[in-house]
């Protein structure tokens, strides 16, 4: 016959356990997420490192969707790079063509008219607007509130409508060329786009009321995934990241490109209305007040537009000179910067792009120190990434 | 608000040794020459003095200059010997708003560049690009693994402008 007391005493001799005191023995564990999470939004893997449910690090690993964009465009030429653009951001194709426009066209020293400038604007809001309501939409439904999703949806296909109006394509444009655009736009375009901003500005309020002021939705982002203003430029932050923080910074007011000085608008930023300065609620909120000014500017840009031609500047044969340019333009998430170095031949020597998810993302593991495991989810949704940009 | 001219002159009378030229000429951008393993001492300046306060590190990209000797190997395949890899920095002020582009020159066979990512945490993972994809050896730089390339990856570096495509990768055939 076994001696089961005697065999208990040397399990937890062996183990070193001692239940009595409460002297459990814990140990830090990690815990994989993604890369096939729904709430990493593409393939994301993040690496836990928790204590209980308390999050010590994050630890995330990218490189999933890397398609080699970089060496892609030293064998192009540098209009055919173009396309290649469209599929970094893929939720804002339109503003990543507009910065490596504008970027070449700066390299080279084009003049581009300025119909083609006003187009390029609007085109451009419209992108901001379309792509900030993906962020609000899938960030809502990464909490739970599934419904302003399909509201934020139901807008950006209008939008999507009216880019397949001018360029038969509704999320990889190939439109925005070096010194112009591709076609000009359709004879109806102008009255769509109006109409549009008339029926958008009260949604803005709908998703208010439906999401922004809602209590759950509050309890899970304010007072989450702090970002000091400090630690914020530190990191690179840029976008309605920063400007959550507390800065008032836009490339489009602080370095201007293309026609935006021509334009009323104000910038918004974080006020830590629901908790404190620079948390998720700010991150969001941020977004939700930059989709009214994208309309103001549009109101503006839609009635001034004036006619012209809109492929008279594009070059035949685009050779830049022999130097480097580092160009950035305000992208719906931050700066996007363009370093292209030319050696003078038609093929870029060296493009690099600086995406703002890939130094945004990098903060990560900052902002979710502390937090328990749901907030990763609330933390990552509120800085808004895409993979394609981080990745390249 | 400060030229690069002015700046450069700031430099040149803190660290004559380690800065080296003002590059001017270029169509759009002019750039200050650093040494490399200075780098990190000087961006800390750049970054405290008073009258500079670069507080964002805007862009970190790494260049291969190709300014080495041509040479084809046993294959016929071309590669490059001597010469330098380049790391640009584009640094930015948002207190005083100007702007500064500077470029650290390693040699190729031992590219050693002194770390900024604890001067600005956003160089962290710019630095790991760099390193991944152009083999640029960040000293003192906190974890310096590949971040684009799979972790495994172990043909070389793929934006050099003498890399070859491996033939295989894991024992798997590379189509082309």
């Amino acid at each position: 016959m076994l001696d089961f007391e005697s065999e208990k005493e040397m399990i937890t001799e062996e183990n070193n356990i001692d239940y009595k005191s409460g002297n459990i023995k814990t140990e830090e564990m990690v815990l994989n997420m993604g890369p096939q999470h729904p709430s990493t939004h593409g393939v994301l893997r993040l690496e836990l490192e928790l204590d209980g449910e308390i999050i010590l690090n994050v630890i995330p690993h990218i490189g999933y969707l890397h398609r080699c964009f970089e060496k892609h465009c030293e064998a192009m030429t540098y209009p055919q790079v173009i396309p290649y653009t469209d599929r970094m951001d893929y939720l804002a194709s339109m503003y990543n063509e507009f910065g490596y426009a504008v970027a070449v066209e700066r390299l080279c020293s084009i003049e581009i008219p300025e119909r083609v400038e006003y187009i390029r604007v609007i085109m451009g809001e419209f992108q901001r607007i379309a792509s900030h309501l993906v962020a609000l939409g899938t960030y809502g439904a990464d909490i739970g509130a599934v419904t302003p999703f399909l509201f934020c949806f139901r807008d950006r296909e209008k939008i999507l409508s009216l880019f397949e109006m001018t360029c038969g394509a509704r999320l990889l444009y190939n439109y925005i060329w070096i010194g112009g655009v591709s076609h000009d736009l359709h004879p109806d375009f102008i009255r769509l786009a109006k109409e549009f901003v008339t029926y958008f500005k009260p949604k803005i309020k709908e998703l208010n009321d439906l999401l922004t002021n809602n209590k759950i939705f509050i309890q899970r982002t304010a007072n989450v995934g702090v970002m000091p203003l400090e630690t914020a430029i530190n990191y690179g932050f840029t976008g309605p990241n920063l400007r959550a923080s507390g800065l008032k910074w836009d490339l489009r007011r602080d370095d201007p490109y293309s026609i935006y000085n021509k334009f009323d608008f104000d910038i918004p930023i974080g006020d830590g209305r629901m908790g404190t300065v620079g948390d998720s609620w700010d991150r969001y909120y941020v977004r939700v007040l930059e989709m009214e000014q994208s309309l103001k500017i549009l109101e503006q840009a839609l009635n001034q537009i004036p006619e012209g031609d809109v492929t008279s500047a594009v070059p035949k044969r685009v050779k830049p000179p022999v130097g480097q340019i580092y160009s950035r333009v305000e992208n719906p998430r931050g700066e996007l910067g363009y370093f292209i170095m030319s050696n003078g031949t038609v093929n870029p020597y060296r493009i690099k792009v600086r995406g703002p998810s890939f130094v945004n993302l990098s903060a990560l593991g900052e902002l979710c120190r502390g937090h328990m495991i749901a907030d990763v989810i609330a933390i990552l949704g509120s800085i808004d990434i895409v993979l394609g940009d981080v990745d390249r | 608000m400060k030229t690069t001219e002015e700046i450069y002159k700031i430099l040149k009378e803190k660290y004559p040794e380690s800065t080296g030229d003002l590059i001017t000429g270029q169509p759009v951008e002019e750039f200050i020459s650093i040494a490399p393993l200075k780098i990190s001492e000087i961006c800390l300046f750049l970054r405290d003095n008073e009258e500079l306060l670069f507080d964002n590190l805007m862009n970190l990209s790494g260049v291969d200059d190709a300014n080495g000797e041509n040479k084809k190997d046993e294959t016929g395949a071309n590669t490059i010997e001597g010469g330098t890899l380049g790391v640009f920095y584009h640094l930015e002020s948002t207190k005083l708003r100007h702007k500064l582009t500077i470029k650290a020159a390693a040699p190729r066979e031992n590219p050693e560049v002194a770390s900024v990512a604890e001067i600005w945490y956003c160089a962290n993972w710019h630095e790991r690009e760099a390193f991944d994809l152009y083999g640029i050896n960040f000293l003192n730089h906190p974890d310096l693994r590949r971040i684009l390339m799979p972790y495994d990856w172990d043909a070389g570096y793929p934006l050099r402008k003498d890399y070859k495509n491996p033939e295989f990768y894991q024992g798997m055939k590379v189509p082309y």
